[in-house]
């Protein structure tokens, strides 16, 4: 098995230039596209393994190409652009991009993104069990540890936490999380979710104020981290 | 059922109530020729497609060859052959389609009469049937030949349908498809020969085709429609039954007269029209009688009609003789469906002569829904506004003593009859003296003629003479019939005086409303409206009149005629009582009286605009009532047109509002992208550096770091666009002319350029007898620079940018053309807008969207023009600069001086 393909699409030349640097520094094998159209061509004809998409693009809006993309493939996205609005982010998350990175961003950054969007995804159904600090969840077992004591939970508390550690390091949009855990009628109940996301971290985090586990993303969802 | 066809939770009930029943699916038609057949056609075609059985129970093409070729691949029950009275028909086989047992049967023209003998009289009849032994029925119906419609429908195209069915058929349907087609196009059809009309009724249909008919029967089988298929679709009709001509839109009619619950009818028409979403028309009828009313009862039947314009409806006022017959042409005329009127009153000895308006109009207009409504005072007769109008009719002393006068001389030319003829035809005399009194002085100056020459007649011509005593009865009688014909000719011939005058006052306040309207019309801005009004009502009253309108401090004189600028005190106290009251007040109305002016409220459907002041040219003089009531007119329209400009000004100020928020926005986002993209590759390559230096090779380095020059270059031409942008909106930059060649400016313009578009060739052409120019060569070198770096961003690479300079007979004409996308006609000139760009997203080229406003600052600073035109042939773009030609060089006293 090769290098991991990754295909950038963005109308600056300049920030190809640079993307396609770092990214070949790290390892990646990269190509590139300068138009929705040439970026959506290239996805059916083969298929990358990442895709990194501008969305300001001269001949079609970044998120119809999310949505394009995904009729064919769940290839992973993560969405770059300088629109900065919540409303842009939970878009894009919610047409299936996996990230979203608000340029300008430090490459470093954006590196770590690709990485855990590349991570295997055999590893998340062999990863019963996620790591972090000092919480072991143990997925399959439903049990939740902290500093080795078993901790109890309520049945919703573990829906909830079931499906952030799930796709852990991946931010999840309010919208996804309601679905996923009280049901399509409750998407835009944001209240049941910060009720329970509160609980979860009274019981889990060192600081409940300062949470390390279970982060915000400011007006779009929820990302649980595992320990790097 | 298929997907897009999804039953309501109603429909599936119904579907279960009459399991292994089949379903009816009807194909509705506004008019013959809209394509039902054809619909039905192609559906039972997509039926076909899915392996639906369907069979062809009957279909009448008429011939029609669209129509027919649909039928290829459809299966067709052989019709059965009916002979009656020698000829030959084609019914349906109902026999053989039970037999058949299709999944879907097709059923052409479901209010078909069969032919006598027939199974069942109509085909409906054997569509149940059908229905009953669990085929599903797919049929065709005009709208037209509802049973309910059926009277409608004749009333409206005059064309008696004999074919109908029972409105049960339709409304058992479970499907109910409206096949729709816009009257125009279905007149056309008509003509190209595309519906079948059969040679007998060729005429006939030709009168029903006719565009308000069609409409009326689209909008109707739109409504039964709407009505079956559910709450949503009526929604529909509703807003667009606001929203858009509905030429066949029930309308109401009310009739309006000098009855004291006249506005109480106005509104009961008003809320049954909103109810029903109908228009609606108050109407009155000025007849011989109803000019004669007294001035309380003309004031209510104008308040009613004014309220219906204030209510939203309108107001038609009808002459004619008969109200009736004027009330119901106009009924027809408007294609009004329901009339209101008041419950019949008694009238006095009228009253058993003949019949009321009421019972009339009941009786005659058969083809209306006539509403009676009750007559309980809800509004009790209200206090008129101009106390003004009850004082007495002032005694006539002139018509008095022509009465008198007249009676003298009639007294005189009997003494000459008495002479030769007998004395009872000296009251011909008398009676013509009193015919004279009545038409030119009036009914009271008649009757004291008519009694004074009754007296004159005994005292002087009948025995015994000089005496007040009748000796013979001959006389008596003739005393008494004199008496009784002099006040009936005086009656008559005053009342006919009395209708003169009211015709021509009406003729007089027709032309007045009209000119007004002509006049305001034509003004286009408020003052020019409002001068309109003030000059309009001070001649029509023959005094002065202002408009008042609220400022920032209150009320305050807009416009006079003649002019005026101050009101005293109590005039000012009335005008803001008229303005916060909505109600008259001044002069001779009920507030105020003691105020020198008499305001008026200017009210219109929104509210009041303001008031309007009248004061006649004698200080203690009122307007008549006459003029009252035309004053309260004149103000109503005042106020609309008033309405009207205001309402364009606020138009125009959100419009300039909108405007600026728009080039906000653009500016915002303008900067945000184009402040943003650079930065975004200057980091990126930075932290690139910085975190994975030790990956990167020697090339890629440099590569980085170029990128980093390059994109702080970038970010540096866009600040100092801004910058220059700023100095130009400010004026702060002045061009510091001085002469200069144009060759060296374009020449360091390209070279700039050139470092940053490596992938465009760029070509000069500047004739060789370009003078020396008299410019700010750092400006103009920036314009160049900009409408450069313009091309090459927005033309392809590998292409060519070409810039050509020439001297005309009038100016320097220099073209910068590229071969990129071009500009679209409609954007040519906006390109040159501050921060316009043709597409405001993100999703472009980083541009500033400020090259071009820049470039257009420091042409016209150089008293040049430039503009957008479509490129060679027309492609790509072409940028057109004219610059003044410079002035003569006189090198000759230079190099005398140097």
């Amino acid at each position: 098995m090769g290098n991991p393909r990754v295909l950038v699409v963005d109308d600056e030349a300049q920030i190809r230039k640079f993307l396609r640097i770092s990214l070949g520094a790290n390892g990646y094998e990269v190509t590139e596209a300068a138009t929705a159209a040439a970026g959506i061509a290239m996805v059916r004809a083969a298929p990358p393994d990442l895709l990194i998409l501008d969305l300001g693009l001269p001949d079609m809006d970044g998120q119809e190409v999310i949505t394009a993309v995904r009729e064919t493939s769940d290839l992973p996205i993560i969405v770059l652009s300088v629109r900065s609005l919540e409303f842009d982010k939970v878009e894009a998350l919610d047409r299936g991009a996996n990230d979203y990175v608000v340029k300008p961003f430090g490459v470093a950054e954006l590196m770590a993104r690709v990485r855990v969007v590349l991570r295997p995804r055999g590893a998340k159904d062999a990863a019963d069990v996620v790591e972090s600090g000092g919480v072991r969840i143990d997925l399959a077992r439903r049990v939740v540890t902290r500093d080795g004591d078993e901790l109890h939970l309520s049945r919703k508390e573990w829906d909830l936490l079931a499906v952030l550690a799930g796709q852990a390091d991946h931010v999840l949009t309010h919208r996804f999380i309601l679905k996923e855990v009280w049901g399509p009628a409750h998407t835009d109940d944001t209240a049941y979710l910060r009720v329970y996301v509160n609980q979860l971290r009274q019981k889990l985090e060192t600081d409940p104020a300062r949470p390390t586990l279970i982060v915000t993303d400011p007006g779009v969802g929820y990302r649980l981290k595992r320990g790097e | 059922m298929t997907e897009e066809n999804r039953p309501s939770p109603d429909a599936l009930l119904a579907e279960a109530r009459r399991e292994g029943r089949g379903r009816l699916k009807i194909f509705l038609g506004a008019a013959p020729g809209v394509g039902k057949t054809y619909s039905m056609l192609e559906t039972a075609h997509e039926r076909l497609r899915e392996s639906v059985d369907v069979v062809a129970g009957v279909v009448e093409t008429h011939g029609r060859r669209e129509t027919e070729a649909l039928l290829t691949g459809l299966e067709l029950l052989p019709p059965r052959e009916v002979e009656y009275r020698g000829h030959h028909f084609r019914e349906m086989d109902l026999d053989a389609l039970l037999a058949r047992r299709p999944k879907v049967a097709l059923v052409d023209e479901l209010a078909h009469t069969n032919v006598p003998g027939s199974r069942h009289v109509k085909r409906w009849q054997d569509v149940e049937e059908v229905l009953a032994a669990g085929i599903d029925v797919y049929a065709t119906l005009n709208i037209q030949h509802l049973e309910s419609l059926n009277d409608v429908v004749e009333q409206i195209s005059g064309v008696k349908v004999r074919e109908t069915l029972p409105d049960s058929v339709l409304s058992r349907a479970d499907e109910i498809e409206l096949i729709d087609l816009p009257p125009e196009d279905l007149i056309k059809r008509l003509h190209e020969g595309k519906v079948y009309v059969p040679e007998q009724a060729r005429r006939a249909v030709h009168n029903f085709f006719s565009p308000g008919n069609l409409t009326a029967l689209r909008e109707m089988a739109l409504r039964h429609a709407a009505e079956r298929v559910d709450a949503q679709m009526v929604d529909y009709m509703r807003a667009h039954a606001i929203a858009g001509p509905w030429p066949a839109r029930e309308r109401i009619m009310v009739c309006i007269d000098e009855r004291v619950d006249a506005g109480r009818l106005v509104r009961v028409t008003k809320r049954a029209a909103d109810r029903r979403g109908a228009a609606w028309v108050a109407v009155t009828v000025e007849t011989a009688q109803t000019l004669s009313l007294d001035e309380a009862e003309k004031d209510r039947i104008a308040d009613a009609m004014r309220l219906a314009i204030q209510l939203g409806g309108e107001a038609t006022t009808l002459q004619g003789d008969d109200v009736v017959a004027a009330v119901l042409a106009h009924a027809r005329e408007r294609n009004a469906t329901q009339i209101v009127v008041g419950r019949a009153r008694r009238t006095g000895w009228l009253g058993w002569l003949g019949k009321s308006v009421t019972d009339r109009l009941v009786e005659h207009g058969g083809d209306f829904n006539i509403l009676v409504v009750g007559g309980e005072d809800e509004d009790k007769p209200h206090a008129p506004a101009f106390s003004a109008r009850k004082a007495a009719v002032p005694t006539d002393w002139l018509g008095l003593a022509f009465a008198v006068v007249a009676t003298a001389l009639a007294t005189g030319l009997g003494f000459v009859i008495d002479i030769w003829l007998p004395v009872a035809s000296i009251s011909v005399a008398y009676l013509l003296a009193v015919m004279v009194v009545a038409i030119n002085a009036g009914l009271r100056p008649a009757i004291l003629a008519s009694v004074a020459s009754f007296f004159s007649f005994n005292f002087f011509f009948t025995e015994p003479r000089l005496t007040f005593a009748v000796s013979d009865t001959q006389n008596v009688l003739t005393l008494i019939f004199f008496l009784i014909a002099a006040v009936i000719v005086s009656n008559m011939a005053s009342r006919l005086r009395t209708q003169i005058q009211a015709t021509r006052e009406s003729a007089r306040r027709s032309t007045n409303l009209y000119d007004f309207g002509r006049k305001v019309t034509a003004a286009a801005t408020l003052d020019d409206v409002l001068w309109a009004v003030v000059h309009h009502v001070a001649n029509t009253i023959q005094g002065r009149s202002l408009v008042l309108m609220p400022g920032e401090n209150g009320l305050s004189i807009a416009a006079g005629y003649p002019p005026e600028d101050e009101l005293d005190d109590k005039s000012a106290a009335a005008a803001d009582w008229a303005w916060s009251h909505g109600k008259p007040a001044g002069r001779g109305s009920a507030t105020l009286p003691a105020a020198l002016w008499l305001f008026l409220p200017l009210k219109t459907g929104r509210g009041a605009v303001g008031v309007i002041g009248v004061q006649m040219m004698e200080d203690a003089d009122l307007p008549a009532p006459e003029q009252m009531r035309l004053l309260e007119t004149l103000a109503d329209q005042a106020a609309v047109a008033i309405e009207r400009t205001t309402l364009v000004s606020d138009i125009e100020a959100a419009r300039v509002a909108t405007e600026r928020e728009r080039l906000r926005s653009a500016l915002l986002s303008s900067l945000s992208h184009d402040l943003r993209t650079p930065l975004v590759s200057i980091m990126g390559a930075a932290s690139s550096l910085i975190s994975y230096d030790h990956a990167l090779d020697t090339s890629s380095r440099a590569d980085l770091a170029q990128t980093i020059q390059d994109e702080a270059e970038r970010l540096n031409r866009f600040v100092q666009n801004l910058l220059d942008m700023t100095r130009l909106g400010s004026g702060a930059l002045k061009p510091r002319v001085d002469w200069a060649d144009l060759r060296d400016i374009v020449g360091a313009a390209v070279g700039r350029t050139a470092r940053l578009a490596r992938s465009h060739s760029i070509k000069v052409e500047i004739a060789a007898d370009m003078p020396l120019l008299c410019v700010d060569a750092v400006l103009l070198e920036q314009v160049f620079f900009n409408l450069l770096d313009n091309a090459c961003k927005y033309a392809p690479a590998g292409t060519t940018v070409k810039v050509w300079a020439r001297r005309t007979r009038q100016h320097i004409a220099i073209e910068v053309v590229d071969q990129g996308p071009g500009i679209p006609a409609e954007d040519r000139e906006k390109v040159f807008d501050m921060f316009y760009r043709v597409d405001q997203t993100d999703a472009q080229t980083a541009g500033t969207g400020l090259g071009l406003a820049i470039c257009r600052g420091i042409v016209e600073a150089h008293g040049g023009t430039i503009s957008a035109e479509p490129g060679l042939h027309g492609a790509g773009t072409c940028i057109l600069i004219h610059l003044p030609l410079p002035p003569d060089l006189d090198l000759g006293a230079a190099s005398g001086e140097g």
